[in-house]
């Protein structure tokens, strides 16, 4: 195993019932704790590719090893967090965020206690009790957040997670994103169709082409992330790199 | 209010003979309690009632759970649940009364056939309906199939499940109704056929009013736990 | 279904319920299973014999004028109950009492009033009917979004159009809900209605026959007003599935 990578994706394809060939051979090397995000187009199979790596859906073709292992479906070493953020509508904050310690049978005090120090540390402590349908979206996805945290993964897998979130939210909900994995020290997999969201967020970002999707580039950009979130969006390189994707995507345009 | 005085006026014109006022109605009604007629009647229609219904819920759960879960119970079940639920079931229950005689067992039979259908198919359609988006969550954080049912499935289709037992009892009453007024010479169906018979309308309108009456303030107060269980919490159907 | 790769429609099913009653029936398991095969023949004997066709045309005369007095009523009195307040707020209570009571109770109630006869089965379809028809109308009309009407309006539409062109199209998907509702409901109305009375149309035809015991017969009848409920609610469910394509973009 290469010390280096953490999610290998060997010749993958996907066609799905009825014909539809979302994937075509993709390769590609996820190195660890870093943030990588996929970039393309709508429709070009990012969530089918993320699904893939999560085990939630069976390649047709090709392989996919997690630290050095095929995997063959859902694993403990990762977490999603889905785009519609899949919260039981009948279960309060505190009960959805320790869903997944549920499911594996730990008992109620000691999920409890961690279900509510990762509430806090999404910046939702207070709303322990409160019901998914009385947060708003922001905050529904700031639960399924602290969900994929509380089983304590070494991969997230974030499917596009502030799609349904307006401009403002989404902005500080990227800022936390950044300060929380500043001391996580996780792997992160972020879809997203947001040029500007992913060079914020990453300095890997894997450009797919249209359906079938198949990996056409991966930028890697030196962004100075030392700065302010309001420095990082003037720095020379961020703009740089938005404006080479933007030039390589406009290609993929019909 | 108003209906009640349309009712009074309606009943002094008056706009046929066979339809006493509403005052005289009342009357009857409270002389019906005082000389015990009336729960008579009500403890022979409602043994039945909640016998059938109580079946009714336990197999037709069941049985929609499991079509919600085996795709190939699935396939040969749901078509028959879904002419039933079209079909006017109530044609059996001559048939029914004249096999089993006008006691307990018909009169149960009557509700369960009635009532089943739609208990069945909202069942069936709380678990099959389930949010695959909660599927593939509880997959992804290795849910195994029996946490599946008991944690996502289940709790999803609970509300619908409890909506369906609400629309069974009101088929019920309907059921037992139809079975009581056809045949069977006990109960509230009687009471409304034996006053009509004597000419004594003001006595059959009280037994019709206690029996809408009765099932409207139950379903209503069914419909109000409904939501207050599951609309709260965002879960109902 | 799938069987070694191939799909199994969903109403095959329906064979394997039939062939299984026919060996019921074949074993002379109980009295009031007959083979199927049976029921077929009576079944076909029975339909083109005049006791059949005069019952089938009585019962269906009393379904059609019931019904459509009830879609009539129904959609009338839904429409004025979500646009006049004070009409919403007497009738409310009243359409939510009867659209879940067992309306078969009042069947006595019309006897005595209305006589003993088609009148009183066609009094009973729509009082079957009506009332899960007002409510969805209702509802329909109540939902309508208020920024349609206020387009309508803003183009200078007159009251007839604002009901005619938005209010009912709008609504339309509840109406038709509602209709197929109650259609279903008419059904078990008039089955109802005539097994009480117990003189009239196929209502008699179910008495006799299981007083009789003739459960070929029998069995024939119910599964030709079972078919017929199905095919009635599912021509309704069709034109419900053609205007679908805007329900879902309100
Ligand atoms: N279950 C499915 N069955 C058949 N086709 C599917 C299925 N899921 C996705 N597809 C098709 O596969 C292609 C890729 O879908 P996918 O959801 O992975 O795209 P995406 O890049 O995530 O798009 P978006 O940005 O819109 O979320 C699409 O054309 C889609 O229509
Ligand atoms: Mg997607």
């Amino acid at each position: 195993m290469d010390g280096k990578i953490i999610v290998d994706v060997k010749g993958v394809s996907k066609t799905y019932e009825g014909g539809v060939e979302a994937l075509q051979d993709v390769h590609l090397a996820v190195p660890p704790g870093r943030l990588t995000t996929f970039l393309g187009p709508s429709g070009c199979g990012k969530t089918t590719l993320l699904k893939i790596i999560a085990g939630l859906i069976e390649p047709t073709a090709g392989d996919v090893l997690v630290k050095g292992r095929r995997i063959s479906g859902p694993g403990p070493e990762r977490a999603f967090v889905f785009q519609d953020f899949a919260l039981l509508p009948w279960a309060n904050v505190l009960r959805n965020v320790a869903f997944g310690l549920e499911l594996r049978g730990m008992p109620v005090p000691e999920r409890h206690a961690v279900a509510r120090t990762y509430i806090a540390e999404v910046g939702l402590a207070g709303f322990e009790e409160s019901y998914p349908s009385q947060l708003s979206g922001g905050m529904r996805q700031r639960v399924g957040l602290a969900r994929a945290l509380a089983v304590d993964a070494d991969i997230l897998l974030m499917d596009e997670p502030f799609s349904s979130v307006d401009e403002q939210t989404r902005r500080k909900f990227q800022e936390d994103l950044l300060a929380l994995l500043g001391h996580q020290r996780k792997t992160v997999i972020f879809v997203t169709h947001s040029i500007e969201e992913a060079v914020y967020l990453s300095d890997r970002i894997v450009l797919l082409s249209r359906r079938p999707g198949k990996v056409s580039r991966v930028i890697e950009s030196n962004i100075d992330r030392s700065g302010s979130p309001d420095d990082i969006r003037r720095d020379r390189n961020y703009l740089d790199a938005v404006d080479e994707i933007w030039r390589t995507l406009k290609a993929y345009l019909p | 209010m108003l209906v009640f005085g349309a009712w009074e006026i309606a009943g002094r014109i008056p706009i046929s003979l066979a339809f006493p006022t509403f005052g005289e109605t009342v009357a009857a009604l409270l002389a019906l309690i005082a000389d015990g007629s009336l729960i008579k009647a009500y403890a022979s229609t409602l043994q039945p009632l909640l016998i059938g219904i109580a079946v009714s819920a336990v197999v037709g759960v069941a049985a929609g759970v499991g079509m919600g879960l085996s795709r190939s119970l699935e396939w040969l079940a749901l078509p028959i649940f879904i002419i039933l639920q079209a079909a006017p079931l109530a044609a059996i229950i001559p048939l029914i009364t004249y096999i089993y005689g006008i006691g307990l067992t018909a009169k149960s039979l009557a509700v369960i056939l009635l009532a089943t259908p739609v208990v069945v198919m909202n069942a069936y359609k709380g678990i099959r309906n389930t949010d695959p988006s909660l599927i593939a969550m509880g997959r992804s954080f290795l849910g195994t199939r029996t946490q599946q049912i008991l944690k996502i499935m289940i709790p999803h289709a609970r509300g619908l499940i409890f909506a369906g037992l609400r629309l069974g009892l009101a088929m019920g009453f309907v059921g037992v109704v139809v079975a009581e007024l056809l045949i069977t010479p006990t109960g509230i169906g009687d009471l409304i056929t034996y006053h009509g018979s004597v000419a004594n309308y003001a006595e059959m309108y009280a037994s019709i009013v206690s029996i809408v009456a009765l099932a409207a303030v139950t379903i209503g107060a069914l419909e109000r736990v409904e939501r207050r269980l599951f609309r709260a919490t965002g879960a109902a159907a | 279904m799938t069987i070694f790769g191939w799909r199994i429609p969903l109403a095959a099913s329906l064979a394997v319920w039939f062939l299984a009653w026919e060996a019921v029936g074949q074993a002379k398991l109980s009295m009031i299973v007959p083979p199927v095969s049976a029921v077929v023949v009576a079944g076909m004997e029975l339909m083109p014999t005049q006791k059949f066709l005069s019952a089938a045309w009585i019962t269906l005369t009393a379904f059609g004028t019931g019904l459509g007095l009830a879609i009539v009523v129904g959609i009338a009195l839904g429409v004025l109950m979500a646009r006049v307040p004070r009409v919403g707020d007497i009738l409310g209570l009243w359409v939510n009492i009867f659209v879940s009571a067992p309306i078969s109770a009042l069947v006595p109630m019309l006897m005595a009033i209305v006589g003993i006869g088609q009148a009183t089965v066609v009094v009973t379809v729509f009082l079957f009917a009506v009332f899960v028809i007002i409510l969805d109308t209702e509802v329909g009309v109540r939902q309508a979004s208020p920024s349609l009407l206020e387009m309508a309006r803003s183009f200078g539409a007159s009251r007839r159009q604002l009901y005619a062109k938005v209010l009912i199209l709008a609504a339309l998907p509840e109406i038709l809900a509602g209709v197929r509702l109650g259609v279903i409901r008419g059904v078990k109305g008039v089955v109802i209605g005539q097994l009480l009375i117990s003189i009239i149309g196929i209502g008699e035809m179910f008495e006799l026959y299981s007083r009789n015991f003739l459960m070929e017969e029998f069995w024939a009848l119910v599964i030709l007003v079972f078919l017929f409920a199905f095919a009635v609610s599912e021509s309704v469910a069709w034109l419900e599935r053609r205007i679908e394509y805007y329900a879902g973009a309100r």
